[in-house]
């Protein structure tokens, strides 16, 4: 990480949120720790969605009068924004609705190669084929393979995780191998905050001729991403974690792929050509836009990038390394806290879960929000992540660049607070 | 305060002390139940002697609201008349979902009562409501297996 930035203005940063500034549950000081799950909306990207829909709406890339040229003008503005702050070209950027949606375009496409043209050969699954994933995935980037391999009769194999919540790599040759097709992995998990090695999984993974999917939807509003340097073949994030309104995600694609890929919805936009009897389909990105495509949003996304670029990501990502440093010290700090993750900042990112000794996940959250604390509860969308972790649910804080010292501060009071209500400290 | 209204100490004192607790034989049908939000769980089985509860008992894991509700659960119906226990069922499930606007009524629900202060919050209702459900199907699973 580099640490020569100055360092982040929080204060500057927390009067661009407005919603920071409410107060919640009798009056209490909202102190949000919930950006994992959802990040809010600075100004400068409210404005942006306003200020296109007052004067640019129109439906993108159709008619021909000057709203349809300026809110195309914008839309596409905004994807190579978005591809050129993950180090990728523009028409390697495909709007999707969420990143969850991105998984199912790639899982689906493969599906439908075993019935399009010889260019698709290479995303071809069936039996004997493989399919890789972690145990520690969110459940969008592991249910859409599991049907996948339902579907197709090809396997599903995963890497386990280790007791400290680092990916088990003891065996990356015996588990990606020449059977392998695809390796679908996380970036960041959006639980133990863990940041992968990815290069090391790219390499084996290009190394035996297998497809990359990387789900960086807790890496890309996090730090500075390049999915080209990454190596990977395709990613996915979404817009409504990185400062960006909900509606509108994001999925990479090496060109050369997206240009062999079959589509996945079809219908108005995407096509080439259509008669009664078939059709044939346009070049990526349009491709894989079926229908109107969410626009205010994608242009809001364009703004959250711009904002997050002028306040540097290096930046954030310093800022965050001392808000988890604080949080992993003072956590250790508390008997009967248990962390579910890596205990040191080393490769990890903001997501701190943890468990509390005789008091559910609920009931602690609930003891939070009391306090205007709001942090997720659950297993997050990771439950057999959760299994292997021996945690049924825990109670997450996670970071990001609004947050401050004295809310990791007044999160520990809650934690101890909550000791003491359910009387177990 | 609000916290204090919804942890009753009722509430703390069923999950502490549960009512009822651990898988028993014979039962007549059995249900798991889980809250897909947030993976708690619960086992709960069911035996009845002709119209009536002869029994409810159940194992699961989960917050203190979805123990102490099941606890509370095993206090209301188990020696009843099914339809009084579904009439019970009915007035807490009515309770629950009355985003705390309802009174609830002692002679029915006795320690269920201090549930009212939970139906203010809608992410804890499913909770309060877990072991109700699985008690609910149940008996439908057992009814069945009769007719």
């Amino acid at each position: 990480m580099t640490t020569t930035a100055a360092p982040l203005d929080v204060a500057a940063v927390r009067a661009d949120f407005p919603i920071l500034g409410r107060t919640v549950r009798e009056g209490k000081r909202l102190v949000y720790l919930d950006s994992g799950a959802t990040s809010q909306r600075p100004r400068q990207v409210l404005d942006a969605e306003r200020a296109f829909l007052e004067t640019a709406n129109a439906a993108v890339h159709r008619g021909a009068h000057q709203l349809a040229e300026e809110a195309t003008d914008e839309y596409e503005g905004a994807r190579a924004k978005i591809a050129s702050f993950v180090g990728v070209g523009f028409d390697e950027v495909v709007f999707t609705k969420n990143a969850t949606e991105g998984v199912n375009l790639v899982a689906y496409a493969m599906g439908n190669a075993s019935v399009a043209g010889p260019e698709a050969a290479r995303f071809r699954i069936g039996p004997g084929d493989e399919i890789v994933v972690t145990e520690m995935e969110h459940h969008a980037n592991l249910v859409p393979w599991q049907q996948l391999a339902q579907r197709t009769g090809a396997t599903l194999r995963w890497f386990g995780v280790t007791d400290e919540g680092r990916l088990d790599l003891s065996d990356v040759d015996g588990l990606i191998t020449p059977r392998t097709k695809v390796v679908a992995f996380t970036h960041q998990s959006n639980v133990l905050g863990t940041v992968n090695p990815v290069r090391v999984l790219a390499d084996r993974a290009r190394a035996v001729g297998a497809l990359t999917v990387l789900d960086a939807c807790q890496s890309v509003p996090h730090s500075p991403v390049d999915f080209r340097a990454l190596g990977v073949d395709f990613a996915v994030f979404s817009g409504h974690k990185m400062l960006g309104p909900s509606g509108v995600g994001v999925l990479y694609g090496r060109r050369e792929l997206l240009e062999a890929l079959p589509p996945f919805l079809t219908g108005g936009s995407m096509i080439e050509m259509v008669r009664m009897a078939s059709s044939t389909f346009a070049p990526p990105p349009q491709r894989f836009e079926a229908g109107v495509p969410m626009t205010s949003q994608a242009v809001a996304l364009g703004a959250a990038v711009d904002y997050l670029s002028a306040v540097g990501m290096d930046r954030v990502a310093a800022h965050e390394h001392l808000l988890t440093e604080a949080a992993l010290r003072g956590l250790a700090e508390i008997p009967g806290v248990r962390v579910v993750g890596p205990l040191d900042v080393v490769d990890r990112g903001g997501a701190v879960s943890f468990v509390i000794d005789g008091i559910h996940a609920h009931d602690a959250g609930q003891v939070l929000d009391s306090l205007g604390i709001a942090v997720r509860v659950g297993h997050h969308c990771a439950w057999p992540l959760h299994r292997r972790m021996d945690a049924a649910a825990t109670v997450r804080a996670s970071f990001y660049l609004y947050n401050t010292l004295d809310e990791v501060a007044t999160l520990l009071d809650g934690v101890r607070e909550a000791q003491r209500f359910f009387g177990v400290a | 305060m609000q916290l204090q209204q919804m942890y009753q100490e009722i509430i703390l004192d069923h999950y502490k002390n549960p009512h009822g607790r651990g898988l028993r034989d014979p039962f007549d049908a059995e249900s798991h139940q889980i809250n897909p939000t947030c993976g708690d769980e619960v086992t709960l089985r069911v035996r009845l002697d002709g119209g009536t509860v002869a029994d409810v008992s159940y194992d699961g894991q989960g917050c203190s609201i979805s123990q102490a509700s099941t606890s509370v659960l095993t206090d209301l119906v188990v020696g009843r008349p099914l339809t009084e226990a579904f009439e019970k069922m009915d007035a807490f499930v009515e309770l629950m979902q009355g985003r705390g606007r309802i009174e609830p009524d002692e002679d029915v629900l006795e320690d269920g009562i201090a549930f009212a202060g939970v139906a203010k919050y809608p992410a804890r209702v499913k909770c309060a409501l877990l072991g109700w459900m699985a008690f609910k199907d149940a008996v439908a699973r057992s009814e069945g297996a009769q007719a």
